[in-house]
């Protein structure tokens, strides 16, 4: 196995070529150990530019960049344990009212955005730096090494890995055939090399010869990759946007900042940005399991239809969104994200006045769609009113007298109604969300702490409100879609960088690294060759290409196949005591290791 | 049709258990089996040591000549079943590995048969992951085997497989159910399959390492009693096996992270959220990351680095199981 470089201090071969070697931390387990120095040595007093030197290579050492790497990983916990206001706002609202105590804690350590945190930055920041550290010096330097020739043949081969010797007795039986030379052998396995793709340099009686430059890079390539993501998320994404609306069947939307429901710019964006389109949802259809007992009722697909309008191009299109395949459109992506029911809702007054006519997208609570929303009508003589309704797709009776929904198409759909009268707030500047009423100072006229209880009403039915306070017809039901409006110009670039640190990793962990060498000797017992190798860094497989090699140099200066082949397997047996089977087996050139 | 197919793959799966318990028990036995061998060999050693020394030198393990004894010796010790090549196998692991390939084979059947129940890739809920995934990494374990004798983790990928297996039939079990919207996708296929794949190269990695650790006090001299780790590669053997099958599973997991970003685009309109399920995915890569520069770091190599790969491992597990079940996310599709 190639252990020999990999744990053992290196042989002084390698000391002699440190330029060649890819440059590493100075505690990178291949790196020459500095020599230990003695217990008390006193050492020099370090200047501010001493210090700063000591620093960096603190930072920049192995050690710093494991620690920094165990820290990234602990750190990212805290994230997943607690809900974050960047994919999760709701989560975070109901953890400060789950735990009214530890939530200011936590939110000044700021564990609800940990991944914008300073602590969190700090450590990836620390980390980067570190990686910038190490790698700006060492593509240096493998640009040199990329120039340098092969290092000179260690004096010793046989202390390295891989090792084999043979010796081709010259002359012995055939004179019919030519001796091969030591330089010839030499030349033979230097083109022998080249052709394996071998930097190779000859020095005197042997070949050094060195492959696998491309792990260096792969590696050099993967670690300047992830800068690149780094620095592509966190600086391109600056220049996009995200936003989102619910559209109605029948609604359109107009891409300008104020359409939009809620809306996330990067730190870069301007109004500008916003290309001009629309969408008009024509219709949305959810497809629902029917056959299989087990899912009965289960959505299998969704479908908006919608009618784009660019202004470039003149022409409506009729288009689609799907999930996971969202609609791409002037340099933005459309993505499907939620749908639900909303209901057409008219309210007339007291004084038989129409005071509210809209269509009110309620949110599914449940797989069975039952919704929850809110109606606000300021406008109603005499008193504000407020409802906070519930709507059942498919409603049925339960045994407590409260209505459930029992599938999420709309086989029997019930809007269940809530009135309140009152101040709604909403004069006094105070933004307030369209889907939540704060009935603390609101009267219940309907409901259950009410004398009347809830209003019921199905499509196309009026229902009359409590205390002559008007009337609400439920006009009918629509389907909305959720569509998050996506724009990020440095995605692709994201891609790329990921795509490129894949490939970097995967030359960095997979092509070996090696040197080889070969040696031939003109002596009087005949030619003697010498084989070896050197693993720079994990190489599995060195042992076996050296045997390769071996084999391939001894067919081509003409000993036979199987003796080749017994000395690179290294299962030699050709002992002096043999010598008559293997002079026979080579042909007139005995062959003795 | 449907339903009885899922049956079939039920049964079928329970039947794979068996097996699997029988073969586990066949490999603790060739376990127990090597304590007795280790002990013998240690007799036979002493008694030829007496006799003649030079008859009995092992190979060198590297140099010019080789010499060549009538009849193998298996030295025992850190290198016995390293340098004399693979070890014979004994008749229980042959049993063991036999009544694996067998238990496999009928496991792979209701793995395609609970595909084919539902029409679709078998891994797109928490039970599916579990029977594909403990298929897999039974195959790599087959696979790992045929370059490198690592029978000795046999009684390991039969427990886990079986531990995992009964939390999967009892506690994960669901009907099949159509995909829902958000899975319909090519990338259920790709993303899913490479993250199971890599998830059994760490397995295999992890009960390495969990070897290594226990040689490690062994030579140490600290864990005398446990005869068989005799039969066993040494602990830098052990590591370096644990190194690269782990590499194959970083390898792995960098592209199931990629891919699932690629995929998180085209679903929910962004490649990166921090979802639950994406920091734990994060968190693991980074602590396999961690174990590579570990191995390359003076001062960690050896027990410690290995101890981040079974940390790792474990992370794996916490986020299949627990992030699954317990932490809200969007990857909620357990079914459960």
């Amino acid at each position: 196995m190639a252990r020999s470089s990999d744990r053992e201090p290196l042989t002084s071969a390698d000391e002699t070529d440190a330029s060649a070697d890819p440059l590493r931390p100075s505690d990178h387990v291949d790196s020459v150990a500095a020599p230990a120095s003695g217990g008390g040595v006193a050492q020099p007093r370090l200047g501010p530019i001493g210090y700063l030197r000591f620093f960096w290579r603190q930072l920049t050492s192995m050690k710093t960049a494991l620690f920094l790497l165990m820290l990234l990983a602990v750190a990212a916990i805290p994230g997943s344990l607690v809900p974050q206001r960047t994919s999760d706002p709701n989560g975070v609202v109901q953890y400060r009212t789950d735990n009214p105590d530890l939530f200011p804690i936590l939110d000044k350590l700021g564990v609800f955005d940990t991944y914008s945190s300073p602590w969190f930055s700090a450590v990836y920041l620390l980390l980067f730096i570190s990686l910038i550290g190490c790698i700006i010096p060492r593509t240096k330097h493998h640009f040199e090494a990329l120039r340098a020739r092969p290092p000179k043949t260690p004096a010793r081969l046989s202390r390295l890995a891989g090792y084999r010797t043979v010796t081709i007795e010259q002359g012995g039986g055939g004179a019919d055939r030519p001796s091969v030379t030591a330089a010839a052998a030499v030349e033979a396995a230097r083109a022998q090399l080249k052709r394996a793709g071998y930097r190779t340099e000859v020095f005197g009686d042997s070949v050094s010869a060195e492959r696998g430059y491309l792990r260096e890079t792969g590696n050099l390539v993967f670690h300047a990759a992830l800068v690149g993501v780094l620095l592509t998320v966190g600086v391109g994404g600056g220049f996009g946007y995200a936003g989102q609306r619910v559209v109605v069947e029948g609604q359109t939307f107009t891409n300008v900042l104020g359409s939009y429901d809620s809306f996330n710019p990067g730190r870069w964006f301007d109004d500008s940005q916003l290309s001009p389109f629309s969408i008009t949802l024509d219709r949305f259809t959810t497809d629902y399991e029917e056959q299989n007992k087990d899912a009965l009722g289960q959505a299998t697909d969704y479908t908006a239809d919608v009618t784009t309008r660019t202004r470039g191009g003149d022409d409506d299109e009729k288009r689609q969104i799907k999930v996971n395949s969202p609609l791409a459109i002037g340099d933005s992506n459309v993505y499907l994200l939620g749908n639900g029911y909303a209901v057409d809702v008219t309210v007339r007054d007291g004084d038989g006045d129409v005071a509210f006519r809209d269509t009110v997208p309620f949110l599914p609570q449940n797989t069975n769609l039952m919704s929850q929303g809110v109606i606000k009508v300021p406008d109603a003589v005499p008193e504000q009113l407020g409802m906070i309704g519930f709507f059942y797709p498919s409603a049925v009776d339960t045994e407590s007298g409260m209505l459930a929904s029992s599938y999420p198409d709309t086989l029997n759909p019930v809007l269940s109604l809530n009135v309140y009268t009152g101040d709604l707030g909403l004069d006094d500047g105070v933004p307030r969300s369209v889907y939540a009423l704060d009935t603390v100072g609101l009267t219940e006229v309907a409901g259950a702490d009410a004398d009347t209880s809830a209003i019921r009403v199905t499509p196309g039915e009026t229902a009359d409100l409590p205390n002559g306070l008007g009337t609400v017809t439920f006009d009918g039901v629509k389907r909305f879609a959720s569509f998050d409006v996506h724009h990020d110009p440095s995605q692709l670039w994201v891609l790329l960088f990921a795509g490129l640190s894949f490939a970097g990793l995967l030359t960095a962990l997979f092509v070996p690294r090696r040197r080889v060498w070969v040696k031939a000797r003109d002596t009087g017992s005949g030619l003697v060759l010498e084989y070896a190798g050197l693993a720079r860094g994990e190489d599995p497989t060195l042992e076996r290409a050296v045997g390769d090699i071996t084999r391939t140099h001894l067919t081509g200066l003409g000993v036979p196949e199987q003796a080749a082949k017994a000395v690179a397997s290294g299962e030699a047996t050709a002992s002096t005591s043999r010598d008559a089977d293997s002079s026979s087996a080579v042909d007139g050139r005995k062959l003795s290791s | 049709m449907t339903a009885d197919l899922a049956y079939y793959s039920l049964v079928a799966v329970y039947s794979a258990m068996a097996i699997y318990t029988i073969s586990f028990v066949a490999y603790a036995l060739d376990l127990a089996k090597r304590s007795g061998d280790a002990q013998l060999a240690a007799t036979d050693a002493a008694r030829l040591d007496g006799r003649a020394a030079a008859s009995a030198s092992a190979t060198a393990s590297r140099g010019s000549s080789t010499v060549v004894l009538d009849r193998p010796v298996t030295t025992p010790g850190r290198d016995g079943a390293d340098a004399s090549g693979r070890r014979r196998p004994s008749r229980f692991e042959r049993v063991a590995t036999s009544l694996m390939v067998l238990g496999l084979l009928v496991h792979v059947a209701s793995v395609v048969m609970r595909g084919v129940a539902a029409e679709r890739v078998p891994w797109a809920n928490m039970f599916e992951f579990s029977l594909t995934g403990t298929a897999i990494i039974v195959g790599v374990y087959l696979l790992v085997k045929q370059f490198v004798d690592i029978s000795f983790l046999g009684a390991y990928v039969m427990g886990l497989n079986l531990i995992l297996l009964a939390i999967g039939t009892v506690n994960y079990y669901v009907a099949v159910v159509p995909l829902q919207p958000a899975l319909q996708s090519a990338w259920l296929v790709i993303h899913v399959l490479v993250a199971i794949l890599g998830t059994g190269f760490f397995a295999i990695a992890a009960g390495l390492s969990i070897v290594q650790l226990i040689q490690t006090r062994r030579e140490q001299a600290k864990l005398a009693g446990l005869g068989f780790m005799q039969t066993l590669p040494g602990a830098d053997r052990l590591e370096d096996l644990a190194y690269r099958v782990a590499l194959v599973g970083f390898v792995l997991w960098t592209f199931t992270l990629i891919a699932g970003a690629v995929w998180a685009e085209r679903a929910w309109g962004r490649y990166w959220g921090w979802d639950t399920k994406e920091v734990w995915t994060f968190i693991i890569w980074v602590l396999y990351a961690g174990y590579i520069h570990a191995r390359a770091t003076r001062g960690w190599r050896g027990s410690r680095s290995s101890w981040l790969s079974i940390i790792g491992f474990a992370a794996v597990m916490f986020n299949f199981s627990v992030v699954n079940v317990f932490f809200k996310g969007l990857h909620a599709y357990s079914g459960l």
